[in-house]
């Protein structure tokens, strides 16, 4: 008999311990983007970075399992992107980000956006080491799936509700979303907007740099 | 969720103990797994015995040990058990619930060869 008491993740979470680090010492912020397919993860990315990019430095992670199209979508923005793709894989691990960063070389005190695989479950258990999990949930996938897929709004600290400017034509029920989010979730903060006509997107904003702004603290 | 890249990461462990340990053959796992956790125990069953083939566990027995969930309710001050992770307080239907224990997925013994 042997006594290991391993945790099964914590291989990962040992790559994600080291990125974190990376993070810090370069006073980064990075953040993890889940959603499920087509919520709108790319179209945010493309419209934070025409607002922000010439006041900071920003550098993007996308994963998907196949094509490259999302990073070639970043890189008409003018931002350095590089493309994960995982195959079978539904999820990014924090090994794979590792190693993008060693190609990436993102800047000291830079926004680091990282575009998970569209999939609300399993990317969830794998920490990437990132600052914040920022969940997207467009307004026409049915305000109950906070509850049907609780672990990735258990895992978010920022949902943002998007697609907004469809809700004239849907009887999606805002309120109902956000209270399933904090039902599973009661730290959970939510930011409703639409990447498309860029309704909400100051807060948005103000929120990124708020963040920004905590991982320039040089701490002792 | 993920089962199969779960029973990849354990059979990464078994390999990396199996130095470490001076073990050349896994005849049985003993997992932990939480109650939130989000593990679907006939799903990694499944997924344990194709992922083990031709390794060094090959054939091994899958023994899971079930962990209840345990929340902390700041409204009541004290531990429930919960099911999910979005059950309200059993005792004053709070939300406010901060989940403490059930949601882990760990390996706790091997027998080994
Ligand atoms: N009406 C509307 N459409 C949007 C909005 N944001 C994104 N879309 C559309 O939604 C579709 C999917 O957008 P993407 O940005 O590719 O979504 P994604 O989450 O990156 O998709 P994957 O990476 O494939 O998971 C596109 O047709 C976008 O134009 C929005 O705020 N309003
Ligand atoms: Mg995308
Ligand atoms: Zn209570």
């Amino acid at each position: 008999m042997v006594q290991i008491e391993q945790d099964i993740l914590a291989k990962n979470n040992r790559y994600a311990a080291e990125n974190r680090r990376y993070f810090g010492e370069r006073g980064m912020l990075a953040l993890n983007l889940v959603s499920s397919p087509g919520s709108g993860k790319t179209t945010l990315l493309t419209e934070t970075i025409a607002r922000l990019k010439d006041d900071f430095d920003i550098a993007v992670i996308e994963g998907d399992q196949q094509t490259a199209r999302d990073a070639e979508r970043i890189r008409a923005t003018g931002v350095p992107a590089l493309q994960i793709n995982t195959g079978k894989g539904c999820h990014l691990d924090a090994h794979r980000v590792g190693h993008a960063l060693e190609t990436l070389q993102p800047k000291n005190h830079s926004l680091l956006f990282i575009e998970n695989v569209g999939n609300l479950v399993c990317p969830s258990a794998f920490d990437l080491g990132e600052a914040h999990k920022v969940v997207i949930l467009s307004v026409t996938e049915g305000e109950d799936k906070p509850i049907k897929y609780p672990d990735m709004f258990h895992a978010a600290d920022l949902m943002i509700l998007n697609k907004t400017d469809l809700l004239p034509y849907l009887d999606f029920d805002s309120e109902q979303c956000i209270q399933y989010a904090k039902q599973v979730n009661p730290r959970i903060k939510i930011l409703s907007l639409s990447a498309k006509t860029g309704e909400g997107m100051d807060s948005w904003l103000r929120w990124l740099k708020a963040e920004l702004e905590l991982q320039r603290i040089d701490y002792a | 969720m993920h089962e199969m890249s779960l029973c990849e990461s354990i059979l990464q462990v078994l390999e990396q103990q199996a130095e470490a340990q001076q073990y050349s053959k896994v005849k049985t796992v003993w997992l932990e797994i939480g109650a939130l956790a989000s593990v679907e125990t006939e799903a990694l069953r499944f997924s344990f015995d194709v992922v083990m083939q031709g390794s060094l566990a090959d054939h091994a027995q899958l023994e899971i040990i079930e962990v209840p969930g345990q929340a902390w309710c700041m409204p009541c001050s004290r531990n429930v058990v919960v099911q999910q992770l979005y059950d309200l307080c059993p005792h004053c239907g709070s939300h406010q619930l901060q989940v403490n224990s059930g949601d882990q997925m760990r390996i706790k013994e091997l027998e080994v060869e």
